[in-house]
Formats: structure tokens, C-alpha cells, sequence
């Protein structure tokens, strides 16, 4: 069994983003880029099944400023491959020509599975699971909590609204868009991380691909207007915590 | 041309026509709504489209992907609309960019407003968690997905109803897919839903080991303690604590949060409650843009300072 998790690197969006001179994309310089959250979850998922079935994890990623680490950084935490895809240089929104890069790497590789985080902070334009899926003619289930094989099928858990769940069953080849993974994901050492950036051999693979005509465009990127009546608290710890109090006192949200 | 056609979710989502009103007005087309079941019960339910097209097979319910996205692909052959609109729940993460790849058609997501213009679209989409909003000009036919959070307005039934039926498509008697069981949410006596108070902490809370500090809050406002879900899939506070898109929908008297930055996904579960106060060291956290109150403060500082004084 062969299971591709695509990672990619994102904006922390933790931090404070600040749009560009362009005033169509973020200030790329200020910017800390850290691995989607979602593709931790999905790299996870991928190590608890090779765990339970054997199975061989290759991580991909694009090639891009900070991926290379990126990708050793899924070699310590069980990936058995890492793959860098020379795509050329794909605009940060355009997750569809994304799409098409890691599709024909994933052909290459021709695994059982592709686990993906369900979704990145600015994946505008189509989420990489099921734009994949419809690639490479494969199934697919996105916003799944588990996920476990065997004998060519993957059981997953997909959820909705309200914490309502279903479980689906998927013949392979498939791909799963992963919200989260059975078990969180564990905690890798320092020294397990300088052991795995000096021991871990990277992959290259080149793809060719173009942005499909008549792709969206992005004419603005701007900070939303804040909603009428969202009032800012100033002051120290004490005096907020004061002011907060007065609030609940005032509009009757204390217990009687 | 110039139809609009939706996807109404199994869930029937009906808020979602009302907001694809204004496009089909704009466009002079039709609204039409694509309802697949297992049989027409759903689809009859429907009454504030111009056209129900109706799609009826065993396979279409339980929802599967698999099964939907051969159904909206037929519709999008048989009807060519302008526009192919979803709500962004699971079914839209499943489906909405996978008919557009599979049409060849554009695609936008997260998108809060849409207007139509002539052979273009123009979408106000929500990126980077919240934090900034983009407008995109779409070029016509395409597929958007509308975040749940942009769905205020009830539907009002359309004069006239013209129902439809469309061919289930050949592709459902050969799935990959099946549907195994469904599963109810736990019950482990918690029920964010009919919390009074809730005090829900998010990724700013740092690790499992500060968790304590919320709880202490939660105890003297006498609320329950909830989560985004950062927390929850890093294992800080168990699944039945979360508020979200894929948790509790809830709308409590008091909604205090401890470095949550709003995300849509989690807006989603909470824009409802009487009063939200925000505490987030971030200026930029896109949860002030949906607080009544915001401090942008160190959230420990500032719940212990409030425990203190609601404990004297």
C-alpha cells in the first residue's frame, strides 16, 4: 500500500498579514510561511495507517521557498519518501494549476491513496482534494476524521454539521481530503528533527503544466470593515478584565 | 443561459436560493434548484426556485460524493447555467470545485457576496482565515461555494414552480463509493447548546497544560468551556467541546473567547449569540470583526484577572 500526502506551505495566519503595493496579494517578504495545518493533520492520518498496515508515505511538495524543509520535516515524522515537484512557479492563490502539478506527480508515484488537508488558508480556487480527484477520475470524500484501510478499500469518517458523522467505504485508488486525523499529531524531538534533516534524501521530479484560460483573478485584497457595534477595550490586564466585567453586569450575561 | 443553478445540500438549504435570487434577477434567467434523493420527498419541499429539477435513485441518499457529483455534472450538461452555486458545507467542500474541474469551468470559494454583470461575476471571498477579504473577478460560466456565514436571508416561494425531472445518470449503477453507517454525535453530557455562557479558547491558548486557566473562567461565569477546532485536533479538549462548522452550532447569552481568530469555520457555529467578547494579542484576528467587545490583550492576563474579580 502506497499512500501521497501533499504538503504545502502557508501564511501563518497567527500572525498579522499586511497586503502588499499591489493590493492584490500579502506583503509575501513579512510573512512567516508554516506547513498547512490540515497537511499535518493528513501526514498524521497517512503514519497511523502505515503503522497499522505497512504501508509506504510519500510526502510531496511544490517546489517554493522553505519546501525542502518542509518536506524533511514530514521525513521525521514518519514519511518514508519526500518528493519535490518542479512545477515552475505557480501563483500562491492558484490552487487548480496546483492541482494539475500535484495530479501528474501523484501519476508518477501511482500510490493507493492521496491524504491532503481538507482545505489551506488560500486555496480560493477549488481545494486540492476533490479538484485531484476529478484529475485523475478518482473517487473522493473531503472533511474526514479517520481513516483506515485494507484489502484495496479505505473505511472513512466523514463529518457534517452538529457533529453528525458518516461512514463512507472508498475503493482505491482514492483521494481523502483530511480534516483531521484519529489521533492528534505527536510530538517530534529536536533531536529526532536534526536527525531526519541530515539523513533524509529528497526526491525530484520535473511536471509541466499551465493555468487553465480563463482563470478567476484576484482584484483586491483588503481588510474586512469591521460589523456596527464591535466596541475595543483598551487598558491594561486589570483594567480590561474590569471593563469586561462591566459589559456582563450591564447587558445581564452574569448567573443570577 | 442565464439560469442559476444551485445545489441544494441533503440538509436542504434553502437560505441559499434566497441569496441566488438577486444573480438569477440579474442574469434574466431562472433560479433553478437541484434537489437529488432517493426519491422526490426532498425536492417537493422546495418552493422558492423557478425550476426544481428533481433527480431521484436509490444511490443519491445516504449522500455519497461519488453518486452527487455525477448528478450536478449531468445538470450542468443539461441545463449549460451561468452560474453553479453551493453552500460551503461538507457537500460543497466535496463537490463544488470538482464540478467545475469537470465542466472546465472557473471556481471561487468562500465566497461572502456575488454580484453579475454581463458575461462576468465579481466575488467577495473570505481568505487567510477571515482576516482579509478578496473581490475576484470570475469570467462566466463558472462554479462558486458561499460560506454558510453569508446565508441571512429566508427564501420566499417563487410564483410559479415548473418541476423537472433529469435522467439519473448511468454512473450511479458503477460506484466506488458506498455509505456504511451513520454515526450520532457523543454523548458525553456536555450540550454547548443549551449553555447560557460559554467560554471557548482557541489555538492562542498554547497547549493542554493552559487549558486549566479557562476552565478556572468558565467555573466563575458559570459556563461551559468550549473549543475551535485547532484545539480539538491538537487532543486539547475532547471533540463534543466544539464550535464550528463540523461542531455545536450555538447561541448562548455570552460568548467569551481566549484567542480564537474567528475563522469562518468557526463564526459559523457562534455569529448567533447574544454577546461575543473577544480576548486575542492579534489586532488583525478576524474574530473583532463579529465581537460586540474586543481587548487585544494577552488572554491569560486577562482571565485570570477576571476569575479573580468574579471570584471576590
Amino acid at each position: 500500500m502506497n499512500i501521497v500526502v501533499p504538503i504545502r506551505l502557508m501564511p501563518n495566519i497567527g500572525d498579522e498579514l499586511e497586503v502588499d503595493d499591489s493590493g492584490t496579494d500579502i506583503d509575501r517578504d513579512l510573512v512567516e510561511m508554516v506547513a498547512n495545518d490540515f497537511d499535518d493533520q493528513a501526514l498524521e492520518q497517512a503514519v497511523l495507517v502505515k503503522e497499522a498496515t505497512g504501508a509506504t508515505v510519500t510526502a510531496v511538495g511544490l517546489s517554493g521557498e522553505g519546501i525542502e524543509q518542509a518536506l524533511k520535516v514530514a521525513y521525521a515524522r514518519g514519511a518514508d519518501r519526500i518528493v519535490l515537484v518542479d512545477a515552475g512557479g505557480i501563483d500562491p492563490y492558484d490552487s487548480r494549476t496546483a492541482a494539475l502539478a500535484f495530479a501528474q506527480a501523484v501519476r508518477g508515484l501511482e500510490p493507493d491513496v492521496v491524504l491532503v488537508g481538507v482545505q489551506t488558508p488560500q486555496d480560493l480556487f477549488g481545494q486540492t482534494a476533490p479538484l485531484l480527484a476529478a484529475e485523475l477520475g478518482w473517487p473522493q470524500v473531503s472533511v474526514v476524521a479517520g481513516v483506515s484501510m485494507s484489502d484495496g478499500h479505505a473505511r472513512v469518517n466523514q463529518e457534517y454539521a452538529g457533529g453528525r458523522m458518516a461512514v463512507l467505504d472508498l475503493t482505491l485508488p482514492a483521494v481523502v481530503g483530511v480534516q483531521s486525523a484519529s489521533s492528534p499529531p505527536r510530538y517530534v524531538s529536536m533531536a529526532r528533527l536534526r536527525q531526519a534533516m541530515s539523513e533524509a534524501s529528497l526526491e525530484t521530479v520535473s511536471v509541466t503544466v499551465s493555468a487553465p484560460a480563463g482563470a478567476p483573478t484576484v482584484a483586491r485584497l483588503e481588510r474586512p470593515a469591521p460589523q456596527a457595534g464591535a466596541t475595543m477595550l483598551e487598558g491594561d490586564a486589570d483594567e480590561l478584565a474590569a471593563k469586561i466585567l462591566a459589559v456582563l453586569r450591564e447587558r445581564g450575561a452574569l448567573s443570577s | 443561459m442565464g439560469d442559476i443553478l444551485v445545489y441544494i445540500d441533503p440538509s436542504i438549504n434553502e437560505r441559499l436560493l434566497a441569496f441566488a435570487r438577486p444573480l438569477a434577477d440579474a442574469a434574466g434567467g431562472k433560479l433553478v434548484a437541484l434537489v437529488a434523493g432517493a426519491d422526490a420527498t426532498a425536492a417537493e419541499r422546495v418552493t422558492a426556485a423557478d425550476v426544481v429539477l428533481e433527480v431521484s435513485h436509490a444511490a443519491l441518499h445516504p449522500y455519497v460524493p461519488e453518486a452527487h457529483l455525477a448528478v450536478i455534472d449531468a445538470a450542468i450538461k443539461e441545463r449549460n447555467p451561468d452560474l453553479v452555486v453551493f453552500e460551503n458545507t461538507t457537500a460543497g467542500y466535496d463537490l463544488a470545485a470538482a464540478a467545475a474541474a469537470r465542466s472546465g469551468r472557473p471556481f471561487v470559494g468562500y465566497c461572502l457576496g456575488l454580484t453579475l454583470d454581463g458575461s462576468a461575476a465579481q466575488a467577495v471571498s473570505a481568505v487567510y482565515g477571515g482576516q482579509l477579504e478578496a473581490t475576484i473577478d470570475v469570467p462566466l460560466p463558472a462554479v462558486v461555494a458561499v460560506n454558510s456565514t453569508a446565508l441571512r436571508d429566508d427564501p420566499q416561494a417563487a410564483p410559479s414552480v415548473e418541476r423537472a425531472q433529469l435522467a439519473p445518470p448511468t454512473e450511479l449503477g458503477s460506484l466506488r463509493t458506498a455509505f456504511v453507517e451513520a454515526v450520532e454525535p457523543s454523548d458525553e453530557g456536555v450540550d454547548l447548546t443549551k449553555a447560557d455562557r460559554i467560554v471557548c479558547v482557541g489555538r492562542g491558548i498554547g497547549g493542554t497544560e493552559n487549558i486549566p486557566v479557562a476552565e478556572e473562567l468558565a467555573e466563575a461565569l458559570d459556563a461551559e468551556i468550549a473549543a475551535s477546532r485547532p484545539v480539538v485536533d491538537s487532543g486539547w479538549l475532547p471533540k463534543v467541546r466544539q464550535v464550528g462548522k463540523s461542531g455545536a452550532h450555538v447561541k448562548p447569552k455570552l460568548y467569551l473567547t481566549l484567542g480564537v481568530s474567528g475563522a469562518p469555520e468557526h463564526v459559523e457555529g457562534m455569529q448567533g449569540a447574544e454577546l461575543i467578547i473577544a480576548v486575542n494579542k492579534d489586532p488583525g484576528a478576524a474574530i473583532f470583526n463579529i465581537a460586540h467587545y474586543g481587548a487585544v490583550a494577552d488572554l491569560f492576563d486577562v482571565a485570570d484577572e477576571l476569575t479573580s474579580l468574579l471570584s471576590e
